[in-house]
């Protein structure tokens, strides 16, 4: 195996850990997806732009389309995937999606519930125009945005324990 | 796949890279934070025949305060930066135009570096740089430089980093007592590129004139430029929106942009004397704020 061109890559993905070998110029996202079959990533544009592909590595929301799956060894990284609890329960965020109609063809939303993810644990209280400002990096083609802005708000005021 | 087959360097140690670097000269390209060079991978628009990582690098995301000022390390992310305290005290304009630098997700990742390596004659950071009058340091196995920033930027995605060169250092001197600044550009929708970018820092006297100002724009040619009419009209002046407003229509002097896809010659003209004009007035206002402080 020529090390330049091929690498064993060991992640922690959602609490469990997976090793593979890729060559050294496959994306995080086509590892995710391709090699791990962890295909609720989406990949849009691949070039940074659509948010769709966003995972949190190490707990801070990176493109997976723009790093190399190498660059990800011995990360600890979080996917849509990991959102639901074991049993299903589907996370506050999710819910909160599900009860605004924040999603359609859902293209978009697992990009969206990372970013939101990671910006919540931040600023657990943002105003709309705070969330405005987060979400900027996703495409959505759908709906038109303002059912995520309430989403995103419904969600925070009930991970604060608030009812929403 | 998408990115062009190429040889994966992840060096652990600065000598380890330079030597890399040494050994494949132009054919090699420096991966940072890859929020710009893994578009052009994947689009296949550069097929280099070595990437070297410096992800994998110790002690180059540093954000250091020392008596020369502030040193940011190669691998300082911009969101690392933007965050600082010590950015946000004594460099705030630095952190200002960090905002408008793509969006959170980018920024995570991107370097200040990295920005300023790539050179877009769009990007926010290489005009700021121009205006703190930042300091780059370079290094190879032939040794180390340093460049003011007005060096280092020649051309379109062009600096006066040699193929075998690493931008290692970009060092910000202290900004003097009752300064303002501001920062503020005009561009399609929030997180692009600017259309065109102004950042402007202000410095009253003690008797409150104009000791010095500094306005430097981006996205009005093919490297970002500082408008020294509009600086000139002002050092030593007392201040007031009168005054304010006509030396920002100096800055139609100082540039000469071009007409592309994005905008006009003529639009861009217009943005960057209506940017002159709202950058300096807020850079002054909190001048005024400091200097009463
Ligand atoms: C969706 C999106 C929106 C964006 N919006 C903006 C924007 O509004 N404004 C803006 O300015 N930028 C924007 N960018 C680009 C982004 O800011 C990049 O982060 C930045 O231009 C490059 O930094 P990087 O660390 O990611 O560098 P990389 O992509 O890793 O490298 C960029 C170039 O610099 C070279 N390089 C990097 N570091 C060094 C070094 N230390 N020494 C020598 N050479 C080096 C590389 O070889 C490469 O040629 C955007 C990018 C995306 C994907
Ligand atoms: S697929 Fe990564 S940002 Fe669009
Ligand atoms: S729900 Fe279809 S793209 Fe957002």
């Amino acid at each position: 195996m020529n090390p330049q061109q091929q690498r064993v890559v060991s992640v922690i993905v959602n609490g469990r850990e997976y090793t593979g070998t890729v060559p050294t110029r496959k994306t995080l996202a086509d590892f995710l997806r391709q090699d791990l079959r962890l295909t609720g990533t989406h990949v849009g544009c691949e070039h940074g732009v659509c948010g769709a592909c966003t995972v949190l590595l190490d707990g801070q929301p990176v493109r997976a389309c723009l790093l190399l799956a190498v660059q990800a060894h011995g990360a600890r990284l979080e996917t849509v995937e990991g959102l639901a609890a074991a049993d299903g329960t589907l996370h506050p965020l999710q819910q909160a999606f599900q009860q605004c109609h924040a999603l359609q063809c859902g293209f978009c939303t697992p990009g969206l519930l990372m970013t939101l993810k990671a910006f919540l644990q931040e600023n657990p209280a943002p105003t709309a125009e705070e969330v405005r400002e987060a979400i900027a990096g996703h495409l959505c083609r759908c709906t038109g945005y303002l059912h995520i802005i309430a989403a995103a708000l419904q969600a925070a005021a009930q991970l604060r324990g608030e009812r929403a | 796949m998408k990115p062009p087959r190429f040889d994966y360097y992840d060096p652990h140690s600065l000598d380890e890279a330079l030597a890399l670097l040494a050994r494949y000269g132009p054919e090699a390209k420096v991966l940072a934070g890859g929020q710009s060079l893994m578009p052009l991978l994947n689009m296949r628009l550069v097929a280099p025949a070595a990437l070297v990582d410096l992800n994998r690098l110790p002690d180059l995301a540093y954000v250091r305060v020392t008596p020369a000022g502030l040193a940011l390390g190669a691998l300082a992310r911009q969101r690392q930066v933007e965050r600082a305290e010590a950015v946000v005290q004594g460099w705030p304009l630095l952190a200002a135009a960090l905002r408008y630098v793509g969006y959170p997700q980018i920024r995570t990742r991107g370097t200040v570096g990295g920005s300023l390596a790539h050179a877009d004659p769009a990007a926010e950071l290489p005009a700021v740089m121009l205006a703190l009058e930042a300091r780059l340091v370079l290094s190879s196995q032939r040794g180390r430089r340093t460049l003011p920033a007005a060096a280092f930027f020649l051309a379109p995605l062009t600096t006066a980093l040699a193929p075998d060169e690493l931008l290692c250092e970009v060092q910000l001197p202290p900004l003097p007592p009752r300064t303002g600044h501001s920062f503020q550009e005009v561009s399609r929708v929030w997180g692009a590129f600017a259309l065109v970018g102004a950042a402007a820092l202000v410095t009253l006297d003690d008797a409150g004139r104009c000791q010095q100002a500094r306005l430097a724009l981006t996205g009005v040619g093919p490297v970002p430029q500082r408008a020294s009419a509009v600086e000139a009209a002002l050092a030593g002046e007392p201040l007031d929106a009168e005054r304010l407003r006509q030396a920002a229509a100096l800055v139609e002097q100082d540039l000469n942009p071009e007409s592309d896809v994005h905008a006009s010659a003529a639009y861009r003209r217009h943005l960057a004397r209506v940017l002159a004009q709202r950058t300096l007035q807020a850079a002054w206002r909190r001048a005024q704020e400091a200097q009463k402080a």
